[in-house]
């Protein structure tokens, strides 16, 4: 059974892309003395796998990587992510070591929040707006596909938003939306309230992954 | 509410570099901290991380209590545009603070063409450029590195320079900063005091003086300074500080490795090189030290490659204890050992396919001249013979690609020089026909050439650079004398190659064009993405500096030259020797086939050169 880790990226370990990360989780192993398989190859490589590739910028507290240890099975999941956290960069901690023989394919929604950051003082009528907008039937956005831009339609993508304010200046969107097959990018939650509230448009825009879900809403593991 | 950095830092490419946090990064509790030092690299983060002699100083001085070393780096465009707009003045990676709140700026200086990134760094931080407008203590700015065995083009900029290698001097001069700190010196007798460290040089102490003809008359130390600047050197590197603990950059740079240096020093003294002459004399570490670095190294790094660093890794003595060790450590570990600079001896051969674990990467040769007669000018010993039984044994071995590194410009070139070139690579063709064995993948042959660039403290320091025209005719020559589609040809950016040669031997009078040339934007001129000849151009036009004096004029064997009272152990006496030498297209032997008398042993008080 292979095992898996739930990690999370924070503070300024959010501008490390995904690739880097997957060097990073690999280096980190190798310094924990944790032996991982490698590909059978030309050239061998650790394996690690993360699920779903984090947009560099986004926070996350539930990401989820899986790898397989050759030997070493007396090891205690404890001890693993001990070994892993202590030679961490800033911003990537490991929460949790466990085996798993859930496969990704249900890991198929994800909840997360969106901080609209507006530096004047929330507009009068924002929230009202941004509520509306995400009751609509559709909300058609052009997303770069592989031949040129496209048109795509959010709503059936995502499941439920909540829109608080935070405070003064900041309100907050709680969002569920699709992970897998199709998957919503959050950041275009935020363009489409740019596209659709310009009066509204945010001086910035902050996003966290909070949990990861199976398709009956469920944390995934 | 975000703060401006972490608005700008989505907008921008490979944001990581930008925010420190890396695993092994040294904090301290500011309360602990009197010395602040603002360890700034003049190129990008990918680069300077890179830098095994920025490890190694940051290390020294994170050693030292009460003093905090950290890392700045030159901003990529896209951030250097966000800073302006947004007023964020360039900062330190571990604190985030701005730079101007530092105590000390020191430099590493590498590489000529990031010289105006140095003053842009200056600019960006806040930092007044000109060591005269910095009155107090604070932001004492130093520099070293090898490109500062001709500081003068950096003269008004820099406060002291460190010259030579670091790892000792460093510590005395941040001490005596600390002292100063405490005592409350003036900037005035801090500089005094830190000239009577040996290898330090306080250039306001010297003026220079010149003759009608643009040539130096005459170099006049302020009283009690010294008329003569020794570099530095460690005597015992076995015993000198090697950081294990080295920061594992978070994103890709360039050497995404651990890096293992064998020894300093060269005894090869191919006459254009630079380091080969200015980084004697040669002391090397001792296979057992190197072993226990390196398994520290790769425990602490936890990369996957580790590659061994030096002028000529074939000379070091201890190669092969080293390697019997390291070997199966290696490939125990699952780590890939990188051995460059191997010369084309029987062990060196031996080595590679030990290397060789499934993987067949190129071959590179550096002949740097195409025929025999030119090599001996140049005193690169290696002979068209060995090249070619190399190539033989590496195509029968299924290796198809081959790169090759020439210069052309070199000191009595002709044609038949660079038409040479075309031959050897016709040669190496040639033997591929008949002892490739990987047919089918084709045979693929890199062939670059450099544009010779004349540098201080090497037997050419006196050569004229050819002219840009004369560069680009020779290439295109050479490249009408290639038949075959195997060949792929690259020759360097002769503007590039031409401004180095006027920085590398430049004088007081460079500073000026340079400063032009960075307030019209002059900036990462080792990037093509942003040099800007016509920037440069224009500097030099505005400064009223004529480049040609410094390039193709060629300097006289009597003349006063800038970097004169810079010792860095090797005599103007061997220097011109060797010149005599290379003009009768004699070799000097290699150190060990008897010493040539260069005069670098002179810097070492307690062992032999090379022992």
């Amino acid at each position: 059974m292979s095992k898996r880790l739930l990690f999370e990226k924070t503070g300024n370990g959010i501008w490390i892309s995904h690739l880097d990360l997957m060097r990073l989780f690999q280096r980190a192993f190798k310094r924990g003395g944790l032996h991982l398989k490698h590909t059978q190859g030309f050239s061998p490589r650790a394996v690690v796998s993360i699920a779903l590739p984090l947009s560099v910028g986004v926070e996350s507290v539930c990401e989820i990587l899986d790898f397989e240890l050759v030997g070493q099975d007396d090891l205690g999941f404890d001890e693993i992510k001990t070994r892993l956290n202590a030679t961490m960069p800033a911003g990537i901690r490991v929460l949790e070591v466990y085996d798993s023989d859930v496969k990704i394919k249900h890991l198929t929604h994800l909840a997360c929040t969106v901080t609209l950051e507006y530096d004047n003082g929330i507009p009068e009528g924002a929230e009202e707006a941004v509520r509306a907008l995400f009751a609509r039937e559709s909300i058609v956005l052009m997303k770069r596909g592989k031949n040129g831009p496209v048109e795509q339609d959010i709503i059936p993508m995502i499941r439920s938003v909540e829109v608080s304010a935070l405070n003064a200046q900041e309100l907050l969107l709680d969002c569920v939306i699709c992970a897998q097959n199709p998957s919503l990018n959050p950041a275009q939650i935020v363009a489409a309230i740019e596209a659709n509230c310009p009066d509204h448009k945010p001086d910035f825009a902050r996003i966290r992954r909070t949990r990861v879900l199976t398709e009956k809403g469920e944390d995934f593991r | 509410m975000t703060d401006k950095l972490q608005r700008i830092l989505p907008t921008v490419q490979k944001p990581a570099r930008y925010t420190g946090g890396e695993y092994n990064e040294i904090q301290k509790d500011p309360a602990s901290v009197r010395v602040n030092v603002a360890f700034c690299f003049p190129d990008t983060y990918e680069i300077g991380m890179s830098n095994v002699g920025m490890r190694i100083l940051y290390g020294v001085m994170n050693e030292m209590e009460g003093v905090w070393c950290q890392r700045v780096f030159a901003p990529w465009g896209d951030m250097e545009d966000a800073m302006r707009a947004n007023g964020i003045p360039l900062w330190a990676l571990e604190s985030g603070c701005p730079v101007k709140e530092f105590d000390m700026i020191a430099f590493t200086v590498g590489y000529e063409m990031c010289y105006t990134n140095i003053l842009n760094m200056l600019t960006l931080a806040g930092v007044p450029l000109h060591a005269s407008e910095r009155k107090g203590l604070e932001n004492m700015v130093f520099a070293g590195g090898v490109c500062t065995f001709n500081p003068e083009p950096l003269a008004p900029f820099v406060d002291f320079f460190s010259l030579g290698e670091g790892e000792e001097s460093t510590v005395e001069i941040v001490s005596l900063y600390d002292r100063a700190k405490q005592e409350g010196w003036t900037k005035e007798r801090f500089l005094e005091e830190v000239s009577r460290i040996p290898g330090v040089y306080v250039p306001s102490f010297y003026e220079h003086i010149y003759n009608e003809d643009g040539t130096l008359k005459e170099i006049i130390a302020k009283e009690g300074a010294p008329g003569k600047l020794t570099k530095r050197i460690v005597e015992h590197l076995d015993d000198a500080y090697f950081p294990t603990k080295m920061i594992v950059p978070s994103t890709e740079i360039v050497h995404d490795r651990a890096n293992l240096e064998l020894f300093r020093g060269c005894i090869r003294g191919c006459r254009f090189c630079q380091a080969g002459f200015s980084c004697r004399p040669v002391r090397k570490k001792s296979p057992e030290v190197l072993y226990r670095q390196a398994v520290e190294c790769l425990e602490n790094f936890g990369a996957s490659e580790i590659t061994l660093s030096s002028l000529s890794t074939s000379d070091y003595r201890g190669l092969k204890e080293l390697t019997d060790e390291l070997i199966p450590y290696c490939e125990q570990s699952k780590v890939s050992l990188s051995v460059p600079s191997l010369r084309a001896d029987n062990f060196s051969r031996e080595l590679m396919e030990k290397l060789q674990t499934g993987k067949k990467s190129g071959l590179t040769f550096a002949p740097e001249a195409g025929t025999q007669r030119l090599r001996d000018v140049i005193n690169k010993n290696l002979t068209e013979e060995e090249i070619l039984e190399t190539c033989r044994n590496a195509f029968s071995g299924g290796w198809s690609n081959v790169k090759l590194y020439f210069m052309l410009g070199l000191p009595t070139e002709t044609d038949e020089d660079v038409l040479g070139i075309a031959d050897l690579v016709y040669k190496i063709i040639l033997a591929w026909k008949e002892h490739g064995t990987a047919k089918k993948r084709g045979l693929r042959i890199h062939v670059a050439t450099a544009f010779f660039v004349p540098k201080p403290h090497t037997p050419f320091q006196w050569e004229k650079q050819i002219t840009v025209e004369e560069y680009l005719r020779r290439c295109r020559l050479l490249k009408d004398h290639f038949y075959s589609k195997s060949i792929d040809y690259n020759y360097h950016t002769p503007d590039i190659s031409r401004l180095e040669a006027v920085m590398a031997r430049g004088d007081r009078r460079i500073a000026p064009v340079l400063e032009e040339a960075a307030c019209l934007g002059a900036k990462l001129d080792g990037w093509d993405e942003y040099f800007n000849n016509d920037i440069w151009m224009e500097a030099f036009r505005r400064c009223g500096v004529d480049m040609e004096f410094y390039t193709t004029r060629g300097y006289g064997e009597e003349e006063l030259l800038a970097w004169d009272p810079i010792d860095v152990g090797v005599t103007k006496k061997f220097l011109l020797r060797e010149r005599r030498q290379a003009y009768e297209a004699k070799i000097t032997p290699d150190c060990r086939s008897g010493c040539a008398g260069c005069g670098a042993n002179c810097l070492l008080k307690e062992r032999e050169c090379d022992e």
